[in-house]
Formats: structure tokens, C-alpha cells, sequence
């Protein structure tokens, strides 16, 4: 069942800054398999937003520019098809919920019309199946009164139920791709547990593909099946969940899961990263973690290490010199 | 044994909410008979998830409002009432980290004179030994003294919460109220922060009412935990008791809500049903009953009592609730 849904390769997101451009997301490749859970993680500024955000084609063309890559989704590539195409390709084969549930919501209309006129938008169906299908969608993810909800004003419902709505209304069409970028991080512990199921519940019963965005490893070891972690805009790693969590192979990945702060673990200190991740406009030359890197050695301050695959099938992939500690044995003489 | 730094004792406060001028006036009841103590040198924390009125409560101990019922103690002084002439001599004593590192500094300001301010307010030091004393700080955080030329806007995350440490230490505090100082951090960002608390709380002897939603984050720095739900504290407990012997079915339930970063691990977790009721519209009998899933008849009409059933150990339920 390992059928390739979407297929992300080499994309490159920049942003205008003061008169130059800057890179955000810099050629990185990635695929998702139906009824797959993809975690994409990194610390805040790492670039996973506005790979999400490109890959919906949602940025703002005033200041940024995919000046790079490929797209591809049923084989279709979204960085070439119209604006009217891509309108399509938005609700019924992606789907995406945000980390302010409240925000992406109109605040003066009433669930009911927003869910319905959704669900207008990309079905030529009667008004009437529409608010039908509405009342469903609301009742698949939980919600128990659901023509309340349906006349109610996002002001009137809590967090965790507009996460819900916002859930039910990109379920609405039935996407074969779920985007889901923090879907969780505003939400307290218990009612973040209730969508984590949800969304369990979704993949399984529909065999969506889902991109879960998270700074949450604790919710990435529950929920994805492989990883990728991003660092200043690049993939640094990918691997299957426990691989990872087992034998992080990336200095940052292994910084990153030691700082995890893990419950009932009778810790008196926490292992952390040095430093902080680098401004877009200021990268250092060779690898980008260099300066926080407690393994850096000459060649890493010199050449950016390459993305490699360690597998065979190439769905293990690192980026760091460490891959050849020979080379640098070579470049120090 | 020594006496408590400050004794909180049966406070309540609530806030006037206004809806529209002729209907019934309603409150938020924001801590409901709230009663601990903190002892000196202890870290205490107050973890619940979000409303449940940890920051009110901090923000009553900081003499920032006044409570409507109960007494709160400070080195054997009430303070909940005094006047802000009498509370003077203690504003030192009492300073507060907040969680928005960006929001809580005033970004016209250098550095050095945030840090410097507090400085400025309650000790009559010269220029110089005020400069001296902000970059002996700065260090002490981890940062050099030429940050203190620059804005709050070049520092990072991590680096803005480590110059609000370094301000609420400018005037050595007994106390320090840190509510959610590492809520809006990157886990590895959090880690430092969390180790340099850890070492100041020892270098300068300091006691920390620690504030925060997230149980695993306050377990490596607390001595003991109060578990806040709808205003009140539910459980009491060392921080080993809580995590290795929680008895409060809401304790339960918060503990089995945290994603473990272990694949391996598939745990049971316990769902909650249904949402956090209203703070302003409180449910009778015990205030957990609406969502509790151990709920009874006794706990729709009758308000559990505090009970001690071990070593500091206090719960609100009326139930065992053995393993
Ligand atoms: N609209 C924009 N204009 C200019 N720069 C932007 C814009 N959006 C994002 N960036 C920059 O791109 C980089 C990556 O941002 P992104 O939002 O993808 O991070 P992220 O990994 O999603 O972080 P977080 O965990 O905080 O959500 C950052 O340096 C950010 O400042
Ligand atoms: N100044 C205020 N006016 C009205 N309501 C308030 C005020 N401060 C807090 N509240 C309410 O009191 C309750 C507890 O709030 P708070 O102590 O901030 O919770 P926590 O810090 O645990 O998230 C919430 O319902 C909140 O909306
Ligand atoms: S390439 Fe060098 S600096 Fe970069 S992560 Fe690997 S060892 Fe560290
Ligand atoms: S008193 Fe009843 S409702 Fe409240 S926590 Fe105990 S068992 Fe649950
Ligand atoms: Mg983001
Ligand atoms: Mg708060």
C-alpha cells in the first residue's frame, strides 16, 4: 500500500527582505504515502510553514517566489496548473487546518453557512444535500450537538471544538491529503488528545495521506510513521518514526530528542542546543548547524554536506559530514 | 521544620464579567478557595491547562490583585490587603517572569536599561555601579555585556526570557513567580533556560512559584506540585508522589494526555470527554464531576473536602482511587 500521493522534489521558497532575496525552504524533497502520517519537524523558523504554505501555493506573491521545484499530486504538478485549477485541487485533494483554529474561521458567519459553502464550493450538489452533509461531517468528528454548533459564531465554541469544525470542513470534501501545520500546539493536553485521535481515526477509516507539522515529539512518536526533520530551511534527516527516536543519526535530530523533557524520568538536568537557529539573511557558509554543532570540524565550517541516502530504497536520509568522518581526515592533512 | 516563605490560604477571587447592561451580572469565578504553602528554597508549581486560574493566582501572591476571600502570608506578614506604601519594602522580594518574552520587555529600550530599571526604582546606586551590576547579570544569564547596547528585537526567543530572568534578579528576590517562562519556546531553547533557573535557584538561594500547563516540563525543576483544575487544586503532592502515585482521576488524565516521544511505547490514554465547563457558570458538587469518569451521584451534589491521605499528599475527590 505504499502508493506515492504526493511528491514534493526540490522545491526552493524565497522571501523578499529589505531589497535582496532570502531563502526559506532550499530544495527539499519529500514524498507522502496514502494513509500515511508524515511528521515534518524543527525548531521555530526552520522553514516547515512555508513549505506547507508552497506546497498549497498560499504565500503571498507580493514578497515570495517558489523559484524552484516540483509539486506533484496525481501526477499533476500544482506549480504549473492555473489559479483556477489550483482552487480545485484545495478542499477536494488537499486539505489544510492551521494553529489558530478561532483565526481561520469567519468570525461574523455562522458554522453552518461556512460548512455548507465549503462544501458548495467543490460539490455541484443541492443547497439542502449540503446542509445535510454538513450535519455529517460534524457528527463523524465528534461534535455531540451538531445543529447547535451549526447555528452557533466561532466565538461561541472553544478551541478545541473549532478545531473540530476546522477538521470537519477540510474533511468535508473528503481530501486524499490532509495538511495539518500545529494542529494541536494551542490547545491544552486533553483536548489535544481528543484531535490527535480524530485524526488517527480519519487516516484509518479513509486511508488519507497526512503531512503533520509539529514541534511536538511526543506527538510525532505517537502519531507519524516516518520523519523528517528540517534545519534552517533543508531536510537534515528522514526515517521511519522508531528508527528515528532509537538511533537519531543527525547531531540535531540527537540534540533535539535529548532536550524532550520525558515524564516520570527522575531528571535533574536537561541535555539542550547551544545557541539558536541562524537568520535567513546571516547563514553561515559550510553546514548550517555547524555553530551549534558539538561535532563540527573544519570541513563543516567549509562545505555544506550533502543530502544522502543511507538506504537503499532512500527513504533514510542524512545530511552531515559525519556520514564520512573519512573525508575529513582527507581535508586535514 | 522552618516556616512557610508564603502561606496561601482558602483565597478566592472572581472577575465581574459585563453582559450588556441589563442582564443579571455574572462573575468568572477565577480561583476558588486556592489554600498551599511554599516553603524557602522550594520550587513549587502550579500546572493545569489553560484558564484554570494559575496566573490569577500568581498575580494575587505579586500583590497585583486582591483577593475577595482568604489571607495570603509572606514571611509571616498578610499582605493581601496592605496598601502599596506598606508593600513597598517587599516589591523586591517578590519579582515575576512572564511567559511572552516579546510582549513583556519594552522593545524602545536597550537592554541594559531594562535590566537596570528595577535598579533604578528601588536601590539609590549610582550610574556606574548600576552598569556594573547589569553586566555581572548579563553574564550570570549566560549573555555578554555587549548585549546590553542592543534591543529586545535582535535577541532570540531563548535570549529575551534569559533578560527577563536577569531583570527580576537586578534586586535579589526571595521569591520568584514564574508564570510559563518556557511556554512559547523550542523544547531544545526550553532546556537551557530551564538548567539556568535550576542553577540560579542555587547560587542565589532563590524560592520559584513555578506556573505552567505542561507536566512534563515542570517535573525536572519542582519539589512539589499542585495540580489546578477549574480554579481549585485537586491534588497536592512531592513530585515523585504525584508522577509515580496520582490519585486525583483529573491528575490521571492530564499524565496520560502527554505524548511520550517513544515510539515504542503505545500507552492507554485516558480521553476526557467534552470540554472544560464555564468559569463563570461553576458545576455543583465536585467542579471534575462533568468529566470525570468515576463521576457518582455523591458528586453531583456534594463538594468534595480537601483530604490528607499520605505525606503532603492532599487530594480532592471523594473517592481512593487506588490503582
Ligand atoms: N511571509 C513571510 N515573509 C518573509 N519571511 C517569512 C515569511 N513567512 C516565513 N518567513 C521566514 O521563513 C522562515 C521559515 O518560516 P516558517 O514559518 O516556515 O517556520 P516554521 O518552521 O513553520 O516555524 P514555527 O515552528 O515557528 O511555525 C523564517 O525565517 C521566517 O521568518
Ligand atoms: N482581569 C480579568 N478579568 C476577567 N476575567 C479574568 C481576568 N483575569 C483572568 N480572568 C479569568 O479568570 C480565569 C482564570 O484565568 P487565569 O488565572 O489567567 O488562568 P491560567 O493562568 O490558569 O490560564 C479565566 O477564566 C480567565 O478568563
Ligand atoms: S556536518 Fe558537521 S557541523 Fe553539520 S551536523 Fe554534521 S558534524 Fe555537525
Ligand atoms: S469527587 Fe467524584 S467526580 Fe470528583 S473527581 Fe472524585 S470521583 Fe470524580
Ligand atoms: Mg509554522
Ligand atoms: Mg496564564
Amino acid at each position: 500500500m505504499s502508493e506515492k500521493l504526493l511528491e514534493v522534489k526540490n522545491l526552493r521558497t524565497e522571501f523578499k527582505r529589505d531589497k535582496s532575496w532570502v531563502t526559506a525552504v532550499n530544495h527539499v524533497s519529500f514524498s507522502i504515502n496514502r494513509g500515511e502520517i508524515l511528521g515534518l519537524v524543527g525548531e521555530s523558523g526552520c522553514g516547515k510553514s512555508v513549505t506547507s504554505l508552497s506546497i498549497m501555493r498560499l504565500l503571498a506573491t507580493r514578497n515570495s517566489k517558489i523559484s524552484e521545484g516540483e509539486v506533484l499530486i496525481n501526477s499533476r504538478d500544482l506549480l504549473q496548473i492555473n489559479k483556477k485549477a489550483m482552487c480545485k485541487v484545495r478542499g477536494r485533494e488537499i486539505a489544510m487546518i492551521f494553529q489558530e483554529p478561532m483565526n481561520s474561521l469567519n468570525p461574523c458567519m455562522r458554522i453552518g453557512r461556512q460548512l455548507t459553502e465549503a462544501i458548495l464550493l467543490h460539490n455541484e450538489i443541492s443547497k439542502e444535500a449540503a446542509a445535510s452533509r454538513a450535519y455529517d461531517v460534524l457528527k463523524a468528528v465528534g461534535i455531540p450537538e451538531p445543529n447547535m454548533t451549526l447555528k452557533s459564531y466561532p466565538h461561541q465554541l472553544s478551541g478545541g471544538m473549532c478545531q473540530r469544525v476546522m477538521i470537519a470542513m477540510a474533511m468535508s470534501c473528503e481530501p486524499e491529503l490532509l495538511i495539518a501545520d500545529e494542529p494541536t500546539t494551542a490547545l491544552d493536553v486533553t483536548i489535544q488528545a481528543q484531535i490527535l485521535e480524530l485524526m488517527e481515526e480519519i487516516r484509518e477509516k479513509r486511508n488519507t495521506g497526512i503531512l503533520l507539522i509539529t514541534h511536538d515529539l511526543g506527538v510525532v512518536a505517537e502519531m507519524c510513521s516516518r520523519v523528517v526533520v528540517m534545519y534552517a530551511g533543508r531536510i537534515v534527516e528522514e526515517k521511519p518514526v522508531k528508527e528515528l527516536f532509537e538511533c537519531p543519526q543527525h547531531p540535531y535530530t540527537q540534540g533535539l530528542i535529548e532536550s524532550v523533557p520525558k515524564l516520570g524520568s527522575n531528571m535533574t538536568s536537561l541535555p539542550s542546543i547551544p545557541g539558536s537557529v541562524p537568520d535567513l539573511a546571516v547563514m553561515p557558509k559550510g553546514c548550517k548547524f555547524a555553530p551549534r554543532c558539538k561535532f563540527a570540524m573544519e570541513i563543516c565550517r567549509e562545505q555544506e554536506p550533502s543530502l544522502e541516502a543511507t538506504d537503499e530504497t532512500g527513504t533514510r536520509r542524512c545530511r552531515c559530514h559525519l556520514l564520512h568522518t573519512d573525508r575529513q581526515e582527507v581535508t586535514s592533512v | 521544620m522552618s516556616e512557610a516563605l508564603v502561606s496561601v490560604k482558602n483565597v478566592v477571587k472572581t472577575f465581574p464579567v459585563n453582559k450588556g447592561l441589563f442582564a443579571k451580572k455574572k462573575f468568572v469565578h477565577a480561583v476558588n478557595d486556592v489554600s498551599f504553602e511554599i516553603m524557602p528554597g522550594e520550587t513549587f508549581s502550579l500546572v493545569g491547562e489553560s484558564g484554570c486560574g494559575k496566573s490569577t493566582t500568581g498575580r494575587l501572591i505579586d500583590h497585583l490583585l486582591t483577593p475577595d476571600a482568604g489571607e495570603i502570608w509572606f514571611e509571616g506578614k498578610e499582605i493581601s490587603r496592605i496598601s502599596q506604601n506598606e508593600m513597598r519594602p517587599l516589591r523586591s522580594d517578590i519579582q515575576m517572569i512572564f511567559q511572552d518574552p516579546y510582549g513583556s520587555l519594552n522593545p524602545r529600550m536597550k537592554v541594559q536599561d531594562l535590566i537596570g530599571e528595577p535598579l533604578l526604582i528601588h536601590t539609590n546606586m549610582s550610574g556606574g555601579e548600576r552598569l556594573k551590576k547589569v553586566h555581572g547579570l548579563l553574564e550570570v544569564v549566560g549573555l555578554s555585556p555587549a548585549h546590553g547596547e542592543r534591543y529586545p528585537h535582535e535577541f532570540s526567543g531563548g535570549q529575551r526570557q534569559r533578560i527577563g530572568i536577569a531583570r527580576a534578579l537586578t534586586v535579589n528576590p526571595k521569591l520568584i513567580i514564574a508564570d510559563e517562562p518556557v511556554s512559547a519556546l523550542d523544547v531544545s531553547i526550553q532546556a537551557q533556560v530551564l538548567n539556568l533557573l535550576q542553577k540560579l535557584q542555587k547560587d542565589y538561594d532563590l524560592t520559584y512559584l513555578f506556573i505552567s500547563h505542561d507536566l512534563s516540563v515542570v517535573e525536572m525543576i519542582s519539589d512539589r506540585i499542585a495540580v489546578m483544575y477549574l480554579g481549585t487544586i485537586v491534588e497536592t503532592a512531592p513530585k515523585r508522589e504525584l508522577y509515580s502515585n496520582p490519585r486525583h482521576p483529573y491528575t490521571r488524565a492530564l499524565l496520560s494526555a502527554v505524548p511520550v516521544p517513544d515510539p515504542g511505547r503505545k500507552k492507554k490514554r485516558i480521553i476526557l470527554e467534552g470540554d472544560l465547563p464555564s468559569t463563570t457558570n461553576l458545576p455543583d458538587g465536585c467542579l471534575f464531576h462533568t468529566r470525570c469518569p468515576y463521576c457518582t451521584d455523591k458528586c453531583r451534589k456534594e463538594r468534595p473536602m480537601a483530604r490528607t491521605i499520605g505525606e503532603g499528599h492532599i487530594v480532592k475527590c471523594h473517592y481512593n482511587n487506588k490503582m
